[in-house]
């Protein structure tokens, strides 16, 4: 750092008016100079900047138009945030940012690159401004790197940030979709699972239903299981509870399409097979449904 | 805190309010037999609706009351777990077995009717 170096070296006498001057210097007066100076060449050096994002081939999925409307925004903030120091500010915007070219298909490198690039042709126009003095260049920049590293992180984790929010938003959608709880006659449901089933999205399963229940007013249930594969011990438990607290409920369940594998897991865990209700397939489980609930299904031939 | 026990016809409906301390269950348990014995009622519905949470001694509570009306001759129907809480209970392993629910009061009273009818 040039201000220990010529600590020592310099004296504050009054013959020496110069140094003292430079040394009394606030890092908040430089920031203000720095500022000033990113305002004054805006157009020139958001203009650097864009040529430069095309250079290296980021931002591909966006037209020309797009990105010089995004960086326009990106460069105000960008030096915004350095004037003001409010991160907070600065995140909201780089996840609002994120919010609208995600579905872009624009990648976290993409987001990085950008704004290291920006970084990088601010950083070239201080050295330019500021090469006969490197005193005060390195001052200069002592007041900026922090700055800058501060806003290239705080950008790229409210990006990353963003794109969290997305796919735990998208694995609830999907979580929801697949599980649909369908009602196929008066106080009768059915849940036809496919897929492979986690503790989560079993737990997910029995809160749909017993809501399910509660809403239909259900007697009786089908949970169909012929899509599932394979099931470990951990989630044929949460089978059984989902019988059981259906019961609680006052709805009676009827599991249908147990694979070989699965029958064979439920033996082994000991489920008591007195309290689980099971039929072969779902035709027969809907069939044993509707006797339950005192339907009969007669062909139009023989109600004649 | 008294728990109210209505009579509907040969029923007897006692429906729990939201926080009860064990010397509630424990006085309502008595307080029911009694009802059932003096007014010789063949049902009895506890209603669970307002109750937020079933620990393991609220839940050991109901099967003996179910248990001891039994022993009358009666038949107790538990209504108005909630789902999150019926959730809760078999997680904890408290599934009320060997006593019968349904999902509300009307359910409830269906389910007596038609258990008088088949043991007339």
């Amino acid at each position: 750092m040039v201000k220990r170096e010529s600590a020592p070296k310099d004296s504050v006498t009054p013959g020496n008016p110069g140094v003292e001057r430079v040394r009394s210097e606030a890092p908040s007066e430089l920031l203000r100079e720095l500022v000033a100076h990113l305002r004054q060449n805006r157009t020139q050096l958001r203009e650097e900047w864009v040529v430069r994002i095309s250079e290296t081939r980021l931002l591909t999925a966006m037209t020309k138009e797009e990105i010089f409307a995004e960086a326009t925004s990106v460069y105000d903030s960008y030096v915004e945030a350095l004037e003001t120091e409010a991160f907070e500010a600065l995140q909201a915007y780089a996840r609002n940012l994120s919010e609208r070219i995600i579905p872009r298909g624009v990648e976290t490198h993409e987001v990085v690159g950008i704004v290291l690039l920006l970084r990088d042709v601010l950083a070239r126009s201080l050295f330019a401004k500021y090469q006969t003095d490197f005193k005060k260049l390195n001052r200069i920049l002592d007041a900026y790197e922090p700055a800058a590293n501060r806003i290239a992180n705080t950008v790229a984790v409210g990006f990353v940030q963003e794109r969290e929010r997305v796919i735990r938003q998208q694995q609830e959608a999907i979580r929801e979709l697949s599980t649909p709880v369908l009602q196929v006659r008066e106080r009768l449901l059915i849940l036809p699972i496919i897929g492979v089933i986690d503790p989560q999205r079993a737990r997910q399963l029995t809160e749909q239903l017993l809501r399910g229940i509660r809403t239909n007013r259900a007697k009786v249930v089908v949970i169909d299981i012929t899509g599932v594969a394979a099931m470990d011990v951990t989630v044929a438990n949460h089978l059984v509870q989902t019988v059981e607290a259906s019961r609680l409920l006052g709805a009676t369940v009827i599991v249908t399409g147990l694979s070989p594998e699965i029958a064979q897991t439920l033996v082994t865990i000991g489920v008591d097979l007195g309290k689980m209700n099971t039929v072969g397939d779902l035709q027969g489980g809907i069939e044993q449904a509707e006797r339950l609930l005192g339907y009969k299904v007669v062909t139009l031939a023989e109600s004649r | 805190m008294e728990v109210p026990i209505l009579k509907q016809g040969e029923v007897l409906i006692a429906t729990f309010q939201a926080a009860l301390s064990d010397a509630d269950l424990e006085h309502l348990r008595r307080g029911l037999v009694h009802q059932v014995v003096k007014l010789r009622s063949r049902g009895v519905i506890v209603d669970v609706t307002a109750m937020d949470v079933m620990d393991s001694f609220a839940s050991r509570t109901l099967r003996e009351i179910a248990h001891m009306i039994r022993l009358r001759g009666a038949e107790t129907v538990i209504v108005g777990i909630q789902p999150e809480v019926a959730f809760a209970m078999v997680q904890l392993g408290l599934t009320l077995e060997g006593v019968a629910t349904a999902l509300d009061l009307e359910e409830g009273l269906a389910y007596l009717t038609e258990k008088f009818k088949n043991t007339d």
